[in-house]
């Protein structure tokens, strides 16, 4: 049979089952609204959904039970569903530890928080406390050479492991685990302060124009459009290939460079909606009010603007650490950003890449330039739940 | 009369946070086929809830936990979605409050209009078009033929209420519910749309629900009236019985609102030097001339009233007092002395002396800032007062418009109520220390007894500290409760001007006249008796005239 035929052979029976399904709940419950309103394709989906938890489940069992060298197919799919699973644990468990210790605001707000919110601060502190205690926790120091290059995790010398690096060591003998955890404090430490600076910037500018209007904000709003009229990842690159001229010269860490060139093009996006949100506040009666009593331009945008633009700030402040996040780790990758022998994700999966190529048979040896991608992918996605949560949140405030 | 709707015991809640808290409390309504029910009561009072659950429907997050509705033999809280979607729009239609809202901006009126009667097979789209226009013409749009093909923001909004109720009556509904359709209307306008809403219904024996905050539109509307109060019914009576014998209290105070007066304080001596003197202004928005040679003086411890329908140039007056909007010609004078144009060049002082109270209490408090925080700040700025004596300041502010400063304090915007939001804003107004106090427009976003207290507060509040207050409002009785002389505008012109008792006695201007002859009274034959006196046509050149 082809496959064309099997795929629309299913969808035929799905189908099938969905009216079967649908007709069965009205007759069992007595033409409950549920059931009684629901649409043809709405029935579909319940029973593709169902179908599709059954064939993840099937294909998980099916990759627990088989001999290790079958089983080797579905190890990427059993370690996704088993992360999966972990990690909604883990969320459950902080969530419910939250929602029992704390004060009584913190516990309110952990009652009403989705799961997915808390997975997401879960991480964040998870992270945060890696980054600041990296010095205590790495078993050994990010530039240390320490042997034999082996990428093998697990610590299982049977499969050629070895226990003293349950991550394995790169491809000159340092540890993966220890310049993971001091990548930590390197990525994400300079990352937020990239953020910072480019909300410190974007948000001052913004917000003036937002309050003066006029000749300044045409200015400041033209040479924003400039800026960002150029593609950020290149200009980016462009900036730092002077840099790497200037940095030596001058004797500045070419980090620092890189840390403003990222903060200035990032500060356009935050300028945009600073002044977006400024110029809905502004026009309020409150404003007109703070005016006419003859307050200054500092309290105007420090204590009656501010305040009030708090809840969008803080979700791009969110999004915009991730995409931050993403350039530094690019640019270390293309090799201009965090230099060795500092650890640095980014650079980390460059520097392994090659062993992506064993995935097919070998796919443990594959997860090594994985995990600091791994960990870039984890941050970002929980930065994305939370930033969502404190926007449903704002929003609904505003009711 | 046969019986239409039938509502027992409905109960309906709302999901906050955590739990469902209720709304309306076992309430029963019933309509006959042709009849108007009147459904008043406070904002809050869950009149709209009342209005769409006679429909079967509720708003999100918002259930029918208990009771039934009978529409024409149809239970609908049981109804299968189907049946639901087959009754709305054909037998059972809905005019809401602001129809600028509700019609879609990227749509013409009469393509919006022909939607339901073609969904529901009532009509070909030609049919549904020419019988559109037919309506428009029954309720008395300018150039019915071509009013039709006009996007909305083309029409003004009478003209766009009247065009939602002509869509509302597209598939000749058995049922209209009407939610505050004049609300956000001029007095001029009302009366067209009030007319019209009346004729139509008459004509086609539609039975109506009513609803509103105002007691004289629904006297003219409605033959039965049901007062509503936190979601519990007060009473119910026919409009006439009801208007002429309450029975309740909180009847009674409704009724009682519109009797608060102040008596006229005697003209000030004609050497005075008044404390504002508008002199002879002319302003423009850029290019857009506002105000054409506008002068009027305002004497300490009067109230003046300035009124006039949206766009005669009330507030523009009040944004050149307070040198928001430097006049092209003329001058403002405060106790003699010229004021700076611009507010960027005024003293702190000078800035001190003219304060400002809004009409939107939401967009005046800063949402971020708690009570203390706000009405601290210009105790702060203006007097230099820190620490406890600031903070002692601001309870004694708290005193003085009756809220318990223990209990206020410490509160966000957020956590009060409009009427309290309000007396947040004199608050902020009198902490200053000033002599003159604008007040744009501050009762016409609240309940008739809210707004009474807050009338009353100001009142007391100039016997005391002997203010002058210059009142902006386009409500007729406000004027009447409050206002010392009177100031009439119309297109950026003084029309009249004069002390409050004259104004009202004739012999008037002509637009004085239009203006007073249309504020509803409670006698439930005044729209009839004014549509005779006027002549039917007079309305619609009325409309034009001010168009």
């Amino acid at each position: 049979m082809s496959f064309w035929a099997t795929i629309l052979l299913s969808l035929a029976a799905i189908a099938v089952a969905a009216w079967v399904f649908r007709w069965g709940g009205q007759k069992l419950t007595n033409n409950r609204p549920f059931f009684r309103d629901m649409p043809f394709g709405v029935a579909f989906g319940y029973v593709f959904g169902a179908v599709a938890l059954a064939g993840v489940v099937h294909l998980y069992v099916l990759a627990r039970t088989l001999p290790p060298a079958e089983a080797n197919k579905y190890f990427f799919f059993r370690l996704a569903v088993e992360g999966f699973i972990g990690f909604s644990i883990a969320a459950w468990l902080f969530r419910a530890a939250g929602r029992r210790i704390g004060t009584q605001a913190s516990r309110k707000l952990f009652r009403q928080m989705p799961l997915t919110a808390a997975f997401g601060i879960m991480i964040i502190l998870a992270y945060a406390f890696v980054a600041i205690f990296a010095g205590w926790l790495a078993p050994y120091g990010q530039e240390e050479v320490l042997g034999a290059a082996n990428v093998v995790p697990g610590g299982d010398p049977a499969i050629g492991g070895d226990p003293r690096f349950p991550l394995g060591t790169d491809q000159i003998g340092r540890d993966i685990l220890s310049r993971l955890i001091y990548g930590a404090q390197n990525t994400v430490g300079i990352a937020f302060v990239t953020t910072a600076l480019a909300f410190f910037l974007g948000g001052s500018f913004g917000f003036l124009a937002a309050t003066l209007g006029g000749w300044l904000d045409q200015l400041l709003s033209r040479f924003v459009d400039v800026l960002m009229a150029i593609p950020a990842l290149i200009f980016a690159l462009l900036l730092m290939t002077i840099a790497t001229v200037w940095a030596p010269k001058l004797g500045i860490p070419l980090t620092v460079f890189m840390v403003i060139i990222i903060a200035v093009i990032d500060s356009t996006r935050v300028f945009r909606l600073a002044r977006a949100v400024g110029l809905n506040i502004v026009v309020m009666d409150y404003i007109e009010a703070a005016k006419l009593r003859g307050e200054g331009l500092g309290y105007l945008i420090f204590r009656e603007i501010l305040p009030n633009a708090y809840a969008p700030l803080l979700a791009e402040f969110g999004l915009r650490f991730c995409f931050v996040f993403l350039t530094i780790a690019s640019l270390s990758f293309l090799g201009v950003g965090i230099q060795p022998p500092l650890a640095d994700w980014g650079t980390m999966v460059r520097d392994l890449a090659q062993f992506i190529n064993f995935a097919a048979f070998a796919p443990q040896v594959a997860v090594a330039p994985l995990l600091a991608a791994g960990a870039i992918a984890l941050l970002t996605v929980a930065v994305n739940f939370v930033v969502d949560w404190m926007l449903q949140k704002s929003s609904g405030l505003k009711e | 009369m046969s019986r239409l709707l039938e509502m027992r015991d409905i109960w309906i809640e709302g999901r906050t946070d955590e739990e469902w808290i209720p709304i309306i409390n076992g309430v029963d309504l019933t309509l006959d086929k042709g009849e108007v029910l009147g459904l008043i009561g406070e904002s809050g009072a869950g009149k709209s809830t009342l209005g769409l659950a006679a429909m079967g429907y509720t708003r999100d997050g918002v259930r029918i936990s208990k009771g039934s509705v009978v529409f024409d033999g149809i239970e609908l809280t049981t109804a299968p979605a189907r049946v639901k979607r087959d009754l709305l729009g054909r037998r059972i239609a809905y005019v809401a409050q602001s129809a600028a809202a509700s019609f879609n901006p990227a749509h013409r009126l009469i393509d919006q209009h022909v939607e339901a009667p073609v969904v529901h097979k009532v009509m070909s789209r030609e049919e549904a078009m020419r019988d559109g226009i037919e309506l428009y013409r029954r309720l008395r749009l300018p150039n019915p033929e071509e009013i039709g093909f006009r996007y909305p923001h083309q029409v003004s909004g009478g003209q766009l209420q009247r065009a939602m109720t002509a869509m509302a009556m597209s598939c000749r509904p058995d049922l209209i519910i009407f939610d505050e359709p004049t609300t956000a209307l001029d007095v001029t306008t009302q009366i067209e749309v009030l007319a019209a809403i009346r004729d139509i219904v008459e004509q086609f024996d539609t039975a109506a629900i009513y609803i509103t905050h105002d007691l004289a539109v629904v006297a003219q509307m409605a033959d039965r009236i049901k007062v509503l109060l936190k979601g519990d019914e007060v009473e119910e009576a026919p409009t006439r019985e009801m208007l002429a014998h309450p029975k309740e209290d909180y009847t009674k105070s409704l009724w009682a609102v519109r009797s608060f007066q102040r008596p006229q304080k005697p003209p000030a001596p004609p050497d005075a030097t008044p404390v504002i003197r508008v002199d002879h202004v002319t302003a423009a928005y850029g290019k857009v001339p506002v105000l054409f040679d506008v002068s009027f003086d305002i004497h300490a411890g009067r109230t003046v009233a300035v009124v006039g329908e949206s766009g005669s140039g009330k507030s523009t007056a009040a944004r050149v007092i307070t040198g928001l909007l430097p006049p092209r010609q003329g001058q403002v004078f405060f106790k003699g002395e010229p004021l700076p144009a611009d507010y960027r060049h005024r003293t702190k002082d000078q800035l001190r002396q003219v304060q400002m109270i809004y009409q939107m209490a939401d967009t005046a408090l800063n949402p971020r800032k708690t009570v203390g925080e706000i009405i601290g700040r210009p105790v702060e700025f203006y007097l230099g007062l820190k620490g406890t004596k600031k903070r002692e300041r601001v309870r004694a502010l708290l005193d003085a418009i009756e809220l318990e400063p223990d209990e206020f304090i410490d509160r966000l915007p957020g956590e009060l109520s409009g009427g309290q939001k309000q007396r947040i804003g004199i608050a902020r107004a009198l902490a200053a220390e000033p002599e003159f106090i604008i007040c744009d427009e501050v009762t016409s976003a609240l309940d008739q007894l809210v707004a009474e207290g807050i009338l009353r507060l100001l009142a007391r509040l100039q016997d005391e500290l002997g203010l002058s207050y210059m009142f902006i409002t386009h409500d007729l009785a406000t004027v009447r409760a409050i206002a010392d002389e009177v100031v009439v505008m119309k297109d950026g012109r003084v029309v009249e001007s004069g002390p409050k008792d004259e104004m009202f006695t004739p012999p008037h201007h002509p637009y004085t006249d239009l203006l007073l002859s249309s504020v509803p009274e409670m006698d439930p034959d005044w729209l009839t008796n004014l549509l005779a006196e006027r002549g039917v046509e007079n309305i619609g050149d009325a409309a034009a005239g001010r168009m």
